[in-house]
């Protein structure tokens, strides 16, 4: 019963924070605003519903010893690691390409890596 | 050498992570596995003995730092990225930005110290790693939310970013 | 109509949405941006598919296209900044 509210709600954090990614990527200005919103809302969500997942087939393995279960959760364990660091890495390397690409962020009141570039 | 054995030693323990639950020798993995994973660790260690683990090949092979990096990822790392995500949450419904992009002083020495806060910066509150200094290993950060008054500084030091614990630091002791 | 597949189709709807931006998006960088929130969403609703049908091979691939479609947007980001 307490197991089912915990995967309940780490499903419906997951999904909110996903939701407000996407919301983000429709609504922010220019594409380093966007980024803010995919890199860090969708990370988020994804960990949490990934989490419910855990959850569940942990707690399904304590119940049955399927090993079956044991294998899903260590699975989406390095799943959600692999996530992580290659959301990161990723939207830093857009990041990159965009200014590389002459790309300036809209309504900045500074931007200290142009000074860098053209001294 | 040290490489070629940090390298296969990852390379061994993920492949037996990935195919646990196929037998029951020491309850979890079948012969069959346990021989295949010791053929992938010395092929894969041998084939990128030279990319995994550059420079400071100890550092790799210590497994205090192999701790310490999961107790900061679980710790004090996610609760940073629970903050900067209520963060942009409100900023999405909002509406209310002033992005600038500023230079931030890592003082990180090593290549592994500095992609680890870069990551870090990237996940955490309002900030989005835009470019690197290759001489000084300073950042380029983008920030959504640059505070009044930090845009006539000429830069910035790492520890300004996070407002709970003190990640550079923490991260310092991981990686160099 | 279990809470599993409820979390799967709203993921997809969510897809759906992000489409939009890769569509409208004034900037090829705008819509690498979008693709990169379309990958996520798969691998996050292949996790959750591979608990709703109990197989395993679900969360492999997951794995395998998380790491796959990272490579994909390297290559496009490097392509974008003129450095290919």
């Amino acid at each position: 019963m307490i197991l089912n509210i915990l995967i309940w709600t780490a499903l419906a954090i997951g999904l909110f924070f996903n939701t407000l990614g996407i919301v983000g990527i429709l609504r922010f200005p220019d594409v380093y605003t966007r980024l803010h919103a995919d890199t860090k809302a969708t990370t988020f969500g994804s960990i949490f519903t990934s989490l419910a997942v855990i959850l569940y087939a942990a707690a399904t393995y304590f119940q049955t010893l399927d090993g079956q279960y044991a294998t899903l959760a260590l699975h989406a364990a390095v799943a959600v690691v692999v996530l992580a660091i290659t959301n990161a890495t990723a939207a830093h390397a857009i990041a990159r390409a965009a200014h590389r690409r002459g790309h300036k962020p809209v309504q900045a009141v500074v931007d200290r890596l142009e000074e860098h570039n053209q001294p | 050498m040290l490489s070629f054995i940090a390298t296969a030693l990852f390379s061994g323990a993920l492949y037996l992570l990935l195919t646990a639950g196929s037998g029951s020798i020491l309850r979890f993995w079948s012969s069959q596995e346990l021989f295949v994973a010791a053929l992938v660790a010395l092929a894969v260690g041998f084939a990128s003995r030279n990319y995994f683990s550059r420079n400071r090949q100890r550092a790799v092979l210590n497994p205090l730092r192999w701790l310490r990096g999961i107790a900061y990822v679980l710790g004090p790392f996610f609760l940073e990225m629970a903050k900067a995500n209520i963060d942009v949450a409100c900023r999405v419904i909002t509406g209310r930005i002033r992005p600038g992009i500023v230079r931030v002083k890592s003082g990180m020495k090593t290549d592994m110290g500095t992609l680890l806060l870069a990551n870090s910066i990237t996940l955490t509150p309002g900030t989005l790693t835009v470019g690197i200094d290759e001489e000084s290993n300073d950042l380029f950060v983008h920030m959504i939310n640059v505070p009044e008054g930090l845009e006539a500084r000429e830069s910035i030091e790492a520890r300004e970013l996070f407002g709970l614990f003190d990640c550079p630091a923490r991260v310092r002791r991981i990686a160099e | 109509m279990n809470c599993w597949m409820f979390t799967a189709s709203a993921m997809a709807a969510l897809m759906l949405l992000a489409m939009v931006r890769m569509v409208k998006g004034p900037t090829s960088a705008d819509r690498l941006v979008a693709l990169d929130a379309v990958n996520t969403l798969v691998v996050a609703s292949m996790i959750v598919l591979g608990a709703a049908f109990k197989q395993v091979v679900f969360v492999d691939v997951a794995i395998v296209y998380a790491l796959l479609s990272y490579v994909g947007a390297l290559f496009i980001a490097k392509y974008l900044g003129g450095e290919l």
